[in-house]
């Protein structure tokens, strides 16, 4: 422990909480069992703030702040649930289902998907917003898993987990917008990878039926995670 | 080069200058050249030699002298003559006409309020030096301001004088200069970087380009006078490929100011040493966000991270890393030269010195003009640009390219400056103004910088990924005249939102042409939506079709 690293106090909701300086808005407010929504986050990744369902209000402030990379600071009041927030919230998973097809009946996914359990918690009963419907390839070459597009999210979970943890820097993206997509090597097939190791820690973080194991069905792939935060235990109690 | 080396070049630079008696300027700047304005300056050459005139002639290439539309232009001094719309086979008519009267078919008028109302400060040498030159930009007072502030001043005095002379950022955001500097000034760590943001993207802005083909020395000089002040030793210049002749004046640029010992190590003998190297973009509009810009420079796909940390405080390569515009690197020898108080003079209280802007669209003389802040819009265009062509009537100006809007007539009389401009929901931006008449339908105009912000979205962030495509869906579904009117108010439900959350200041502009059209011509909407008819007759909305139950 850095011992020049100082603690603020600040509060959360009105609820009094502290933090080392270093730590995130989101961080903390997890510590003390406040609800913060995201999904592009996970604990153990590198945040990059590109989902904005975190995004919190500081008081004094008209702008908003993606709680997961903004870091604490002494004295602020910061607002997880206003109105206007909860709007945005709302909106931001409606642009999620109609930007690709989400269809939960036949999703592998189906009952174990942070998507469809994030628009539940946060009362998402219908998508004002056409859906675009594109049209999405699905990559089934891997011998034990399969990518498919239509479901994909682009929160870079996947690229995060291959890089930063299993350091094979299979997963990118490529294309911009809408047009954005995740892809292996340099949009190789997935089977045909060489920098794959089959690890299988992407199909687990993703929050979607996005990534699945093959032979799983209907509401049949439960997604294991709990091994990411083991792995950055034994890390980071090592260096 | 010591300071005495330097005024030697300048004075022997003059003298050669003096020499001749008649001297030619051919813009050989971008807009130029694809009228040929290269083939003009060797046949203006070709006829000097062969009319054995070279001894009292001097003929040379040119960087842009602003009025674009009446391209390939060429100056004669001293009779004071600006040709216009010059070919290959006027070039004899031109050689033979020297120092007796102009050929008139050929004339510009120089008195047009287009050349009187500007000032130039950015601009001062642009169509005057020989850009490939670094002797002429030394024989226009270049690169004293360097060595004036390596050898008379600390770098706390050249911050200091940035933040007197009130210099605000050019790329669009105007951020006050002086205040950055000082932050990357007081950034603690081993190395620091100075980047020059050159990847202008806006539709219809040419500034920078023609900045950098016409004057590259310029930038390079307040590149290494920034260094100096916030203590970098080396530089990068972002400039997108697409700019092959800024590029390669660049790379011409640096070679010799390299050799000359003003850039490269131990400059003017000093313990100061900045090297500069030229990154290219890739094509991308996101690249000129900065930390976008950043990452692209780092080899990494060029998407932008959540600020803070600034890149201030935490640039390339996890640096201090001073970012700015050209166009604010090109203040910057002049404030050095002239002083803070002399350059403070020009503008208004809160926005200080001149603006370049790359004057587009329905205006009888389009091209590149520099004015003092606080110029009403009016004169702008009325004035400078000469008014609408073909008797039709003004209906709009887009400023700010797709982070802008679009300010129609009822508040011509706005002086430009950075903070009028956003009070009317568009921006300064970086200098692109495309004036747009009755013919233009502001619809399809949102429409089209929307499908820009669509395809140029770097796809990171959820609400400008797919806000974009969204709002783009609309505007489209008003056009074919699909929509209901309360989609109008959904519409800017979701123009507020995207540009509330969005991570990125593309993201927050994007919705920016949409929310002033809707300001400013909601009748044009409504009149599409209700009547399925388009106000301007520019879009062609399908016949309204009964529908039987």
């Amino acid at each position: 422990m850095n011992p020049s690293i100082r603690v603020k106090t600040f509060k959360i909701d009105d609820r009094d909480v502290s933090a080392r300086e270093d730590e995130t808005i989101l961080a903390v407010a997890r510590q003390n069992g406040i609800f913060i929504p995201s999904l592009c986050y996970m604990d153990g990744l590198t945040p990059i703030g590109a989902c904005r369902l975190c995004m919190v209000e500081i008081k004094g402030s008209t702008k908003l702040f993606a709680s997961c990379v903004t870091r604490v600071e002494e004295g602020i009041e910061v607002i997880t649930n206003s109105k206007r927030l909860q709007k945005y919230r709302l909106r931001i998973l409606e642009f999620l289902f109609s930007e690709r097809n989400h269809i939960c009946s036949v999703c592998v996914s189906n009952g174990h998907c942070e998507l469809q359990s994030m628009a539940d918690q946060l009362g998402l009963t219908h998508v004002r917003v056409p859906y675009r419907y594109p049209i999405q390839p699905v990559d089934a070459t891997h011998e034990r898993f399969v990518v498919d597009h239509n479901r994909c999210i682009l929160c870079a979970r996947c690229v995060r987990v291959c890089d930063e943890i299993e350091g094979a820097h299979t997963w990118d993206i490529m294309g911009r917008g809408v047009e954005a997509r995740v892809i292996t090597d340099l949009n190789k097939p997935w089977g045909e990878s060489e920098s794959c190791t089959n690890c299988s820690k992407c199909v687990h973080v993703c929050p979607t039926g996005a990534l699945s194991e093959k032979g799983k069905s209907t509401a049949e792939m439960k997604k294991k995670q709990q091994f990411l935060p083991y792995l950055t235990w034994i890390r980071e109690g090592r260096t | 080069m010591t300071p005495e080396e330097l005024y030697q070049i300048a004075e022997e630079e003059q003298e050669s200058l003096k020499r001749f008696h008649f001297r030619m300027f051919v813009c050989t700047a971008a807009g130029c050249l694809s009228s040929h304005g290269d083939s003009v300056l060797d046949a203006l050459k070709k006829e000097i030699k062969e009319a054995g005139r070279e001894e009292e002639c001097l003929c040379k290439g040119v960087g842009c002298m602003g009025l674009c539309s009446e391209g390939p232009l060429v100056f004669v001094e001293p009779d004071g003559v600006l040709y216009g719309k010059v070919k290959v086979e006027d070039a004899k008519e031109i050689v033979e006409s020297l120092g007796k009267e102009p050929v008139a078919r050929l004339v510009c008028p120089i008195d047009l309020p287009f050349f009187t109302r500007q000032k130039k400060v950015v601009l001062e040498n642009s169509g005057v030096i020989d850009p490939e030159r670094i002797e002429d930009y030394i024989a226009h007072s270049g690169y004293e301001a360097l060595v004036q502030a390596l050898t008379e001043m600390t770098p706390a005095e050249v911050i200091d004088g940035v933040f007197k002379s009130g210099l605000r950022g050019r790329g669009g955001a105007g951020y006050p200069t002086g205040l950055k500097w000082s932050t990357v000034s007081k950034g603690v760590g081993g190395a620091k970087y100075v980047i020059c943001n050159a990847d202008e993207g806006d539709p219809g802005a040419f500034m920078d380009r023609s900045v950098l083909e016409s004057d590259p020395h310029r930038v390079l000089e307040g590149m290494a006078i920034a260094a100096y002040a916030v203590g970098a030793s080396q530089g990068y210049i972002y400039v997108r490929a697409e700019y092959p002749l800024a590029i390669k004046r660049l790379q011409t640029a640096i070679r010799q100011a390299e050799r000359c010992g003003l850039l490269g190590n131990h400059i003017c003998n000093t313990t100061f040493s900045f090297q500069i190297n030229v990154r290219l973009g890739a094509g991308a509009f996101v690249c000129g966000e900065e930390t976008a810009l950043i990452a692209s420079i780092e080899g990494k796909r060029g998407q932008p991270r959540p600020r803070p940390p600034y890149p201030a405080e935490e640039g390339l390569w996890g640096c201090p890393t001073l970012i700015n515009n050209v166009e604010t690197f090109a203040n910057v020898p002049a404030i050095i030269r002239n002083g803070a108080e002399w350059f403070a003079a020009i503008g208004t209280e809160k926005s200080k010195g001149t603006k370049v802007f790359a004057l587009a669209g329905r205006v009888k003389h389009t091209g590149l003009i520099e004015v003092p802040m606080g110029i009403p819009l009016r004169d702008i265009i009325f004035e400078i640009g000469g008014g609408i062509p073909d008797e039709r009537n003004f209906k709009a100006v887009q400023t700010g390219g797709p982070s802008g809007g679009c300010i129609p007539k009822e508040h011509l009389d706005v002086p430009v400056d950075y903070d009028s401009l956003s009070q009317l929901g568009s921006i300064m931006g970086s200098g692109g103004m495309i004036v747009m008449d009755e013919s233009s339908c502001m619809v399809d105009v949102a429409r089209f910088f929307m499908e820009f912000c669509m395809t140029e979205s770097c796809g990171k962030c959820v609400p400008c990924r797919v806000g974009t495509a969204q709002i783009h869906d609309f505007l489209q579904k008003i056009i074919n005249g699909d929509a209901v009117p309360d989609d109008l108010e959904f519409l800017k439900k979701i123009c507020d939102m995207v540009k509330e959350t969005s991570l990125c200041g593309l993201g927050q502009t994007a919705p920016n042409p949409v929310l002033s059209t809707l300001r400013f011509f909601r009748d044009e909407y409504v009149n599409h939506i209700v009547n399925k008819e388009c106000t301007a007759g520019a879009c062609k909305v399908p016949a309204k079709q009964e529908v039987h139950s």
